[in-house]
């Protein structure tokens, strides 16, 4: 039973993320202690899934595109870019609290977002360009787009429906939680209830052998891509609802890598093939909990990184089964010298 | 030959995977200057063993005593130091170094850390004159030779001065009469030094040709050891298969019964199709009900011209009359028309790895229907069922990941993906390459089945008894050519190897 619970591929997601929270309790035994204030719910574990609901929508996407044995770089400059679009609508509208408005501004945005992913899908399936390659134009040219849109300054809304989007409650919780829970089983259901799924696991597994079955592997290049780029949108949105501002030159930066490395602690492997959908939110749970506990236990902002990056690191190593397996195999090998041979045999 | 002590003696081997146990129990011991053949059907654990005893794999229990002494095999290198090498089926080289860089490549001889190429090329000249009779430039590319050079070229890297033990798995499957007589001379010299060499093949003639000692797995079990002389043919395919006479690959034709007829109703005709340098253009026609075979060397075009028949490559010329419509340009358009591809190559254009057996099975389908009508769970789950009842399908678990079968297995489930579309057409590349006697039987029955049901077969092939046992018409193809058709009282042995080889 222990066996077959520690095979599932979210095991050690999971067992990373209750470490994560453990060591968390040690620190502030308040961690778990959720309050309600107001009619809103506070807490560490509300402040997580808020604050990382743009990056867990950003990974859903990337999972789709790493499935197919691509990658999308270009992530982080949609978020830039679906964030000022929606910003300079409003803030060119007369009435910034008009729900019409908003409605234009957040279908605009969404629709550009849309069209980046089509671009990418295109060079990608159309074109033949290799992915990091093709989603490398984008993230380039994308940071430039978004500066053109905001005209190299910040804009700043004040929409009531806009920041409801990124900064709103509902139901007790962040307005944004639904959004990505929304997202989530779209993503889920698109790829499981249909056949869409089983066809980019098919592509990204052997594209050779997924064209002589007929299947179309372009369109089916196309809509993972357009997909990663509409869940980049949204976390645009979010991210500069929340702040009810865009800044075309930090926002979403870096998020591509974020959530490359959400993916790939979800289970996900790089090289296409087999996905997993929950495996990617934890793995973006994940982070975005270290980024939190780094705040939160006060590392000082120089060493940050380094800190991200040794747990990352660790959390890498133990998801290696091989890893793993050696490390086991030393520790007993140190303490009982005469099994030896028993255990070199096995 | 008649040495009293083994060179190899693996006793109680255990080879767990999960949901499969791949050895149970598995003694094997060979001695030296003998050549030891391991047989078996698909599945039957031949690969585990070689794996487990090249180190590729970890036993689960069991000794290996090389020697005399016990040793165990951490690894490929490890196997290697203790004297144990292997040339697998696939030549392992790089075609684009020269036969000496070949040899000695991460091992040159080396002053100062400087290689020493006159040096390289002598000891490359000396080990493939002395130890296997073979005179040849040692400075030219890998990829000027023929595959039997470069297959020789293998060994001749795989043994390297203390080499005991020399595994060839399956060495002669993409060598032609003349290139195995030359190989088995270098086999029988290697003999003669001292060397035990295991020899994994599907083709009983080469068994009877030039082994000594014959080992029988089965389902991962072992069957009996026996010498070659003393056992005959009919025995060791019983004991490889444990059923019936009546699957057996050798009978006559005559068993089989003859293929449907033809129904005179023209599924597909073809004129002038061709592409450029991969066939030339070629006239076909094919009717419902009938086996077309391909016969021909490997690189004669057979695989090109079946390539251009289901659109996987795009003829650059010729006229289309399919039932169904016109042009196919590709392998979706070929689908739409009922026509079927099971590649050659299983494992890069065939099988979806990642993906369980049931999935594999409705890919196709799936593919044919488009990403909403999703085919209902419950219905996939019986169509697998299904499938891997009629095609004996092993382990007959559907949600087994189609990487952990055997090369026979994963093959049926991709005839079980094309069946599944009950096409008009279907297109057979080497159905039964690298798989066993018996599941060989098992589709070559299949193949006349379907045809008395009305479906069109092209059978690819290059064992030409199969070609000759399944096809009412024979198409033979020579230098990317069709030279020749027959029908009838023409097909005949004689005749087809005339025509291959381009006598009169």
């Amino acid at each position: 039973m222990m066996m077959r619970i520690s095979k599932h591929h979210l095991f050690w997601p999971l067992t990373v993320l209750a470490g994560l929270f453990v060591f968390n309790l040690l620190y502030d035994p308040g961690f778990f202690a959720i309050r309600v204030q107001g009619g809103h719910l506070y807490g560490s574990l509300i402040d997580i899934l808020n604050y990382g609901s743009p990056l867990i929508l950003v990974a859903i996407g990337m999972t789709l595109v790493i499935a197919t044995a691509g990658i999308d770089l270009s992530v982080g400059s949609i978020v830039a870019i679906a964030g000022a679009i929606a910003c300079l609508l409003i803030s060119r509208g007369e009435d910034q609290h008009s729900l019409a408005l908003f409605a234009v501004a957040v279908a605009a945005s969404i629709g550009i977002a849309l069209v980046l992913g089509l671009w990418n899908g295109l060079l990608v399936s159309g074109i033949g360009i290799q992915p990091i390659v093709a989603t490398l134009i984008l993230m380039v040219t994308g940071r430039g787009i978004a500066q053109l849109v905001t005209g190299g300054q910040i804009i700043t809304v004040s929409s009531d429906p806009y920041s409801f989007l990124g900064a709103g409650w509902f139901l007790m919780l962040p307005f944004s939680i639904f959004i990505v829970g929304f997202v989530f089983v779209i993503a889920v259901l698109m790829t499981r209830k249909t056949a869409l799924g089983m066809f980019i696991e098919s592509v990204g597994g052997n594209p050779t052998a997924s064209r002589l079955a007929g299947i179309r592997s372009k369109s089916v290049l196309l809509a993972v891509y357009a997909f990663c780029a509409i869940c980049a949108g949204i976390a645009g949105l979010l991210l500069s609802s929340n702040v009810s501002s865009a800044d075309g030159n930090n926002a979403g930066l870096w998020y591509e890598l974020d959530a490359i490395l959400a993916v790939v602690i979800g289970g996900t492997s790089l090289a296409g093939g087999r996905f997993f959908l929950a495996g990617t939110v934890v793995g973006a749970l994940i982070i975005q909990t270290l980024t939190t506990t780094i705040y939160t236990i006060g590392v000082p902002p120089e060493i940050t990184l380094v800190v991200k990056a040794i747990v990352v690191f660790a959390v890498c190593l133990i998801q290696s089964e091989s890893f793993r397996s050696t490390i086991v195999h030393r520790w007993k090998t140190r303490r009982y010298p005469a099994e030896r041979e028993v255990t070199r045999g096995v | 030959m008649g040495e009293n002590r083994p060179i190899l003696q693996m006793s109680g081997i255990h080879k767990r995977f999960p949901g499969v146990i791949a050895l149970n129990n598995v003694d094997f011991r060979m001695y030296p200057g003998e050549v030891h053949a391991l047989m078996g059907e698909n599945g039957a654990g031949k690969s585990t063993l070689i794996k487990v005893l090249t180190g590729v794999y970890a036993i689960d229990g069991g000794t290996v005593d090389l020697d005399g002494a016990p040793i165990t095999v951490g690894s490929p290198l490890e196997a290697q130091e203790h004297g144990i090498s292997t040339v697998y089926q696939e030549v392992n080289l790089c075609p684009n170094l020269t036969v000496a860089e070949n040899i000695f490549i991460g091992r040159e001889p080396r002053r100062f850390g400087k290689i020493q190429w006159k040096e390289l090329n002598r000891r490359a000249e000396r080990l493939l004159a002395e130890r296997l009779n073979l005179n040849i430039d040692v400075t030219r590319t890998l990829d000027s030779y023929s595959v039997a050079i470069q297959q020789l070229v293998a060994i001749a890297r795989a043994l390297n001065v203390s080499a005991k033990v020399l595994i060839l798995d399956e060495p002669t499957s993409s060598l032609d009469q003349g290139e195995v007589q030359e190989l088995f001379a270098v086999m029988r010299k290697l003999k003669e030094q001292g060397l035990g060499i295991l020899f994994v093949t599907h083709f009983l003639d080469q068994v009877y040709e030039i082994t000594d000692r014959i080992t029988v797995l089965r389902n991962g079990e072992l069957v009996g050891e026996f010498m070659t002389k003393e056992l005959p043919r009919m025995d060791l395919v019983l004991h490889m298969i444990g059923k019936d006479l009546e699957l057996l690959a050798d009978l006559p034709a005559s068993d089989f019964g003859q293929a449907g007829e033809a129904s005179g109703e023209t599924f597909l005709k073809v004129t002038g199709l061709g592409r450029q340098g991969s066939i030339e253009p070629f006239d076909f026609m094919i009717q419902r009900g009938e086996v077309v075979g391909f016969a021909g060397l490997l690189g004669s075009g057979r695989t090109e011209a079946a390539r251009l028949l289901f659109g996987a490559d795009r003829a650059d010329q010729g006229q289309w009359q399919a039932a169904g419509g016109g042009k196919v340009d590709s392998p979706r358009q070929a689908i739409r028309r009922g026509i079927a591809f099971c590649s050659e190559n299983r494992k890069t254009e065939g099988i979806i790895e990642d993906l369980t057996i049931r999935e594999n099975i409705i890919l196709a389908m799936q593919a044919h229907r488009g990403w909403f009508k999703s085919i209902p769970r419950k219905r996939q789950e019986a169509i697998a069922d299904e499938y891997i009842e009629t095609l004996n399908i092993n382990p007959p678990n559907p949600e087994q990941l189609i990487k952990n079968l055997s090369g026979g297995n994963q093959q049926k489930v991709l005839l079980a993906r094309w069946l599944l579309m009950e096409p008009n057409l279907l297109i057979l590349d080497e159905p039964t390459r690298g798989i066993d006697v018996g599941a060989k039987a098992e589709i070559q029955k299949l193949v006349l089945a379907l045809a008395k049901k009305g479906m069109a077969v092209l059978f690819i092939s290059s064992e030409m008894e199969e070609v000759l046992r399944v096809s009412d018409r024979i198409v033979v193809l020579r230098d990317r050519q069709i030279v020749r058709q027959m029908t009838g009282e023409d097909i005949h042995h004689h005749n087809v190897m005339q025509a291959i080889a381009g006598e009169n």
